[in-house]
């Protein structure tokens, strides 16, 4: 055995000059593919422990109030979670081509594909902006600044929204400006590296754009159905019961604002068949109750800071981390079009790409597990 | 000689290592994800009760494992790894089953601290607020 290890050393120092992509202390590219891939699968398993902390925050909460996550999953609106998921699955799909392309030594397609991967990951990002800044603007915050809902109006402000695509617009305009200086210049390599980054910054706004479609949908789904709802006198799907809590949110703001009385008159017409069943908890004297049930702010028992606000904890912290995740896999995956752009990869060198694409499925392991524990709570 | 064919075999291995998944494959398994996830979002509007949880994990679990599996080219990889992802899953197993039997443990305690201040009005009516 050691005989052949000094007689393979010897032949290295002779005949085998060290390729640039192969580091100097391995002995040929298999083993420092394996080397790569084990630290890489080690870095993954403390990637799952670490998210199993925060599961576990919400195994533990869900156990002991499993009311507060019916309630608060409400919220939440579940096409969005669904494209997202969609999304990423789809990212998926594309990175894994990836690795095959790089193993191939396709590097145009290689290119293409990493572009796309980075550009769902951008629409991902996106839809969750408008996710974040709808909630945020109606005072679905974690803890001590959730705001009791059906107190105020909904809101439809869009600070949020433009606060944080500020930082996407400003990578918008710069991967411009740079892939339009790459044109006059006719620099293919900075081309093929600016080119997929401006592609991402504008499916950035494409998911903001899906986001912002799909929420207004919704709203607009609970006025229809509060209508349908009064046809057919009580609600029978989720939606319905979305449309209660709508009707009921304008129902009792209307003493508040003139303005809206009309729009008000017409949802409490809407839903006065449901009104007459009889209602299981108290109606405060300013609220107009209706499916104590399911109608979230019909809930003063988890419509608090205490109780709710501490769903939003647990729903910010790990869907933030989550996507903290996404912003670290769109900086290797943009390295990684560097590399690819200067066709570093082949059939013996394509651990970067294989390594990157592991992480990216765990991103979409997580989400996968993220998605209906979060959004699809009844 | 034998120096020889090890050089050989070395130079073989290097050529073999990447195995580029076939492409059936990676959409066969994307539109199986992309139906599991149809799957459950579907299944979140049927009213069954305490088992809705386990058929969600469930559904996850399968969808988690295809990904494992084909996307991250689990199944043609070294053990070691699959070993190391394994134990992984396990200690988070351990680390979520013993804090949810903990979680339990004190109801028994309570269910006895409640029938206490039932049978006891006297503290009862000192806990109450007045």
């Amino acid at each position: 055995m050691s005989d052949i290890a000094i007689g393979a050393d010897d032949h290295h120092e002779h005949e085998h000059e060290h390729p640039s992509w192969l580091a100097h202390h391995f002995d040929d590219a298999e083993q420092q593919f394996d080397a790569g891939k084990l630290g890489m699968w080690l870095f993954l398993v403390t990637e799952v422990l670490f998210f199993s902390g925060m599961f576990c925050a919400y195994a533990m909460y869900r156990h002991l109030h499993p009311e507060i996550y019916e309630f608060a999953s409400e919220f939440l609106n579940e096409k969005l979670g669904a494209i997202n998921t969609g999304v990423l699955l789809f990212s998926s799909l594309t990175m894994a081509w990836a690795v095959r392309a790089a193993q191939l030594s396709q590097h145009r397609l290689l290119i293409s594909m990493l572009a796309m991967t980075l550009s769902c990951a951008a629409i991902f990002l996106g839809v969750k902006a408008v996710e974040y800044s709808h909630k945020w603007s109606n005072g679905l915050l974690p803890g001590k600044h959730y705001i009791t809902q059906g107190v105020l109006p909904p809101s439809h402000d869009q600070y949020w929204l433009y606060v944080l695509c500020t930082p996407a617009a400003i990578c918008l305009v710069v991967f411009f400006i740079w892939y339009f200086m790459t044109l006059v210049k006719s620099d293919s390599f900075q081309r093929q590296v600016s080119g997929p980054l401006l592609v991402a910054a504008l499916c950035f706004f494409g998911g903001v754009g899906l986001g912002v479609y799909l929420e207004s949908l919704e709203a607009h789904a609970h006025v229809s159905h509060a209508t349908a709802g009064s046809e057919h006198g009580h609600a029978d799907s989720s939606h319905g019961d979305h449309a209660h809590s709508y009707a009921a949110e304008i129902a009792t703001i209307a003493p508040a604002t003139p303005a809206g009385t009309a729009n008000a008159m017409t949802a409490v017409v809407a839903v006065s068949p449901v009104i007459a069943t009889p209602g299981s908890i108290q109606a405060h004297p300013d609220q107009v109750l209706i499916d104590a049930k399911r109608a979230g702010i019909d809930r003063p028992e988890v419509n608090q800071k205490s109780k709710a606000g501490l769903f939003f904890a647990i729903y910010y912290m790990m869907t933030g981390v989550h996507a903290v995740h996404i912003l670290g896999g769109m900086v290797v995956i943009t390295w990684l079009i560097v590399k690819a752009a200067r066709k570093e990869f082949h059939s013996k060198y394509f651990g970067p790409v294989d390594n990157v694409g592991l992480y990216w499925h765990l991103v979409d392991f997580i989400w996968i597990y993220l998605f209906p524990l979060l959004y699809l709570i009844k | 000689m034998a120096h020889d064919a090890h050089a050989h075999t070395d130079g073989h291995h290097a050529g073999e290592f990447s195995h580029p998944a076939p492409l059936w494959m990676l959409f066969t398994v994307f539109f199986a994800l992309l139906g599991l996830t149809v799957l459950t979002v579907w299944q979140s509007t049927l009213d069954i009760g305490q088992a809705e949880l386990w058929i969600t994990l469930f559904i996850a679990t399968v969808k988690a494992g295809l990904v494992i599996l084909f996307f991250m080219h689990l199944l043609w990889d070294k053990p070691l790894n699959a070993i190391f992802f394994l134990s992984s899953i396990i200690f988070v197993a351990l680390f979520l089953g013993f804090t949810l039997m903990d979680a339990q443990a004190y109801n028994s305690q309570k269910e006895d601290r409640d029938t206490l201040m039932e049978s006891l009005p006297v503290v009862k009516e000192a806990a109450a607020p007045s």
